[in-house]
């Protein structure tokens, strides 16, 4: 208990915060890699597995990618970036190390998700003569969302997570406040730090959460529908679900 | 001498280093294997009580799965840094912090493996006479096996990746030649080490599949049968890491973790 009052004290002290090696610089640095890297990572992957996925091919590349990433130990990838002639440009080693480790969730997430969306109600779309585009939009993407979301949320912890590594390798961001502490025998200091993660992290699922929940397309057309809206598109989510439930037992 | 130079002229790909270093890399070897090994050894033994806890008692479900999630949730780093504490700078702050993350995973998979055991098979071996011991160690384990290895699998290509992080109390095993050659800029070093890792990891993924069906002869000819006639269902019966819906997390909150990097 004396540690983590300790560790209190220390997050309560504000010259811990301030400057260029104090806790709001490291966090804005976590928070700017983070947000640096998973929107790289969507940038790379979201496209790939949603067009793989309407098009029904690659799963195998998409789960043995997945399943590779796993065994590789992102330290490793790190140290070996920061030995490259990378690593002589400052967060660039972190910010590729973090998009490789964020891309096989959000591959296979969004790849499955297309492909478990009901295949009956994508049939039916085409027969009511919806071309490939307006299926994919119209039709698969809002089916797919919440597991394209899932990948992209537990990309996003992974993220954060992972960026406490950079401090190892003499990167930005919280992970210096731990190895710092780790440095000069300053137990307070490394708790303070790894509470500062962990609340981080927390916060990020939950803002993830909350983000899925007031967009999920399937939900909003669902409220539209109780408002009274019941148009053609609400009447297509009914008949979407119609199936499902019938089609699966 | 040309291989002398390659470990002057600093080279990622050294013979020279492999021989002249090899006691050094097989002991940090033996020491990574055998932290991630007791990691995910004391992780399953705390997480069958555990997940026959929640299958008995349901209302503990909510509590104990979001507590290992939680868990889950924090970074190796951190994790590592607020178990320091408690254990000084030691192995075993490498080891609970890997075992409290297999804990996640392995809990949930032999819950869903106990939860898909059939209930007609249950009744068959009640009505047989099995006892509850007998029908847990006999019938029921034995069916859940497969997704108990799936979820072993995870924890074990984990743990072996995350051990790397230990380095940072001096007990990483080959992580702590990767932080040494990080300091000392030696490229042989840090390949080789990070080449060892990846291999390791591979491996105790295809052991424990061989472990998986050595104990499970019957799931090779009922697989395919039982995939046909269950499709969608909550089987993870047949859910292993090398099928393609193992490897998507299930959709519903919170969301299973599918693997931990570090």
């Amino acid at each position: 208990m004396g540690v983590l009052a300790e560790a209190w004290n220390w997050l309560a002290t504000e010259a811990h915060w301030a400057g260029g090696t104090g806790a709001g610089r490291r966090l804005t640095e976590h928070l700017w890699l983070t947000a640096v890297s998973l929107g790289l990572a969507c940038a790379v992957a979201l496209p790939v597995a949603l067009y793989l996925g309407h098009r029904g091919r690659g799963g195998a590349l998409a789960v043995n990618i997945s399943n590779a990433g796993r065994a590789v130990p992102t330290f490793a990838v790190l140290v070996l970036l920061t030995l490259t002639p990378l690593g002589r440009h400052g967060d660039l080693p972190t910010v590729i190390a973090l998009v490789l480790f964020a891309v096989p969730p959000l591959l296979t997430n969004a790849y499955v998700g297309m492909r478990e969306a009901d295949r009956d109600v994508v049939e039916a779309a085409r027969g009511m003569g919806m071309s490939g585009g307006q299926v994919f939009a119209r039709v698969e993407l809002p089916l797919a969302f919440a597991l394209i979301m899932t990948g992209v949320r537990s990309a996003a912890i992974q993220v954060v997570a992972t960026a406490t590594l950079a401090g190892l390798v003499g990167g930005g961001g919280l992970g210096r406040i731990i190895t710092a502490g780790f440095n000069t025998y300053s137990t307070p200091q490394v708790v303070a730090g790894a509470l500062l993660v962990a609340a981080l992290a927390l916060a990020v699922e939950a803002l993830f959460a909350l983000a899925q929940w007031l967009l999920d397309p399937i939900r909003r057309r669902g409220s539209a529908a109780a408002r009274g809206g019941a148009g053609g598109r609400s009447g297509a989510r009914g008949g979407g679900t119609g199936l499902r439930t019938r089609v699966a037992p | 001498m040309s291989g002398q130079s390659c470990l002057r002229a600093n080279e990622w790909i050294c013979g020279e280093y492999l021989r002249t270093r090899s006691q050094e890399l097989l002991d940090a070897t033996a020491q990574h294997v055998l932290i991630a090994l007791s990691s995910v050894v004391i992780g399953l033994l705390a997480a069958f009580p555990l997940a026959l806890l929640v299958r008995r008692w349901r209302g503990l479900a909510g509590p104990v799965l979001g507590l290992t999630t939680v868990l889950y949730t924090v970074p190796s780093l951190a994790m590592f840094a607020l178990l320091m504490p408690v254990f000084g700078l030691s192995a075993s702050v490498v080891v609970t912090g890997l075992a409290l993350y297999s804990l996640t995973v392995l809990v949930r998979n032999i819950l869903a493996g106990l939860d898909a055991v059939p209930a007609g098979t249950r009744e068959a071996a009640r009505g047989m006479g099995y006892g509850p011991a007998r029908l847990l160690f006999e019938v029921e384990i034995p069916l859940a096996l497969p997704a108990l290895m799936a979820g072993l699998r995870i924890a074990a290509v984990s743990a072996v990746s995350l051990t790397t992080v230990g380095a940072i109390v001096g007990h990483g095993g080959l992580g702590n030649l990767l932080y040494a050659g990080l300091d000392s800029f030696f490229r042989a070093q840090v390949l080789t080490a990070s080449v060892i890792c990846v291999l390791l990891a591979v491996l105790a993924d295809l052991l424990l599949l061989g472990a998986q069906r050595l104990l499970t002869p019957w799931t090779r000819h009922i697989r395919s049968a039982r995939a046909s006639a269950r499709p969608g269902g909550a089987g993870p019966g047949g859910a292993g890491p090398s099928s393609p819906r193992a490897a998507a997390p299930v959709s519903g909150p919170p969301a299973a973790p599918a693997a931990k990097a570090g």
